[in-house]
């Protein structure tokens, strides 16, 4: 099974922009206890890409983030957190391409505080803006398949709906718009907030996600890096389990034993 | 002689003539930051040319955690 696991995986390379991912777990690195938690948790995870977010620096911190992430073992991927504007989203994307030179960018346009949820206009105006200066947009989107063509025409090297409102652990709430994004876009789809513990993950890969990114489910599990290697297993299960193609859903039974050979 | 900075929406007085002299001043590894000076990100191969002026607003960022 080990051996079968390794072979799916080494086998299965995921490429977006031209960037390969072998992990389809990723894995954001805000909100854990430390950031000694946090790294073993990386490592768990077996993930090699991770969320930041672009803020100022602290000239008095001690200590920072980027002593605990292995930039030869971690793809840096930079967001846009906390922007409401296509101007505050552009000038962060810009700050993190500078700052971690790399043209990843994981663009968020928030709308609305309470639910988090993107403003799709100011996110369609900034994908195509920043596809133009050569970034590879990664947008955080909701699980609306028309506007995850309309982000693809404007750019966007893959889609990230959401499951459910960041930080929710809500699991994925609308499976059957995951799928029709996935039947409608050319280009990977990763889901990205929502995913609460395992099962959610595979509900996710099942359907035949490219990827799942999650934060909040692993940072503020009550063990963070045993639940990291839980979602590695998850989205592994999920994965192989896409691949393998299910059985159709039935309303009856179906016998699984012979009726031959029945005593009469 | 020093002059008048606001980093990171701080009032400081610097005595840095140049970004790169600017992070140097306040012990920071240039590595993986960005800097941007009244709004315009300096690249980072300007950072020993760009010459900072009094009253600039300087905005210094690197990465945190985030999902």
């Amino acid at each position: 099974m080990r051996e079968q696991v390794q072979t799916i995986k080494e086998q299965d390379t995921l490429v977006i922009g031209g960037v390969e991912f072998s992990s389809r777990l990723w894995v954001g690195t805000g909100k854990y206890r430390s950031y000694e938690e946090m790294a073993r948790a990386l490592e768990a995870s077996g993930t090699d890409v991770v969320t930041v977010a672009v803020r100022r620096v602290d000239f008095k911190a001690r200590e920072n983030l980027l002593q605990y992430i292995d930039p030869k073992r971690y793809k840096i991927l930079p967001n846009t957190a906390g922007c409401y504007t296509v101007e505050e989203a552009l000038r962060y994307a810009r700050l993190g391409r500078e700052a971690g030179l790399s043209n990843l960018i994981k663009l968020e346009v928030i709308g609305d505080e309470k639910t988090l949820f993107p403003d799709v206009c100011g996110l369609l105006k900034a994908t195509e803006i920043l596809a133009k200066e050569g970034f590879i947009v990664m947008p955080y989107t909701n699980d609306d398949p028309v506007v995850a063509k309309r982000l693809v025409d404007a750019g966007a090297a893959c889609v990230m709906p959401l499951g459910a409102p960041i930080g929710s652990g809500l699991g994925i709430r609308n499976p059957y718009n995951i799928k029709i994004i996935l039947e409608s876009v050319n280009v990977p789809v990763v889901v990205d907030a929502g995913v609460g513990t395992a099962s959610d993950a595979t509900v996710a890969m099942e359907l035949g996600c490219d990827a799942v990114l999650i934060n909040t489910g692993i940072a503020q599990a009550r063990d963070p890096v045993a639940m990291a290697e839980a979602m590695k297993h998850a989205v592994l299960a999920g994965r192989m389990a896409y691949k393998a193609g299910r059985i159709p859903k039935k309303l009856y039974a179906t016998a699984s034993s012979p009726l031959e050979g029945m005593l009469l | 002689m020093a002059m008048r900075l606001r980093i990171n929406g701080q009032l400081m007085e610097a005595s840095a003539l140049t970004v790169a002299e600017l992070l140097r001043e306040l012990g920071i590894e240039p590595r993986a930051v960005a800097v941007e000076v009244n709004l315009s990100i300096v690249p980072k191969k300007d950072y020993q040319v760009f010459r900072l002026k009094e009253g600039d607003t300087v905005e210094i960022v690197s990465f945190v955690g985030g999902g």
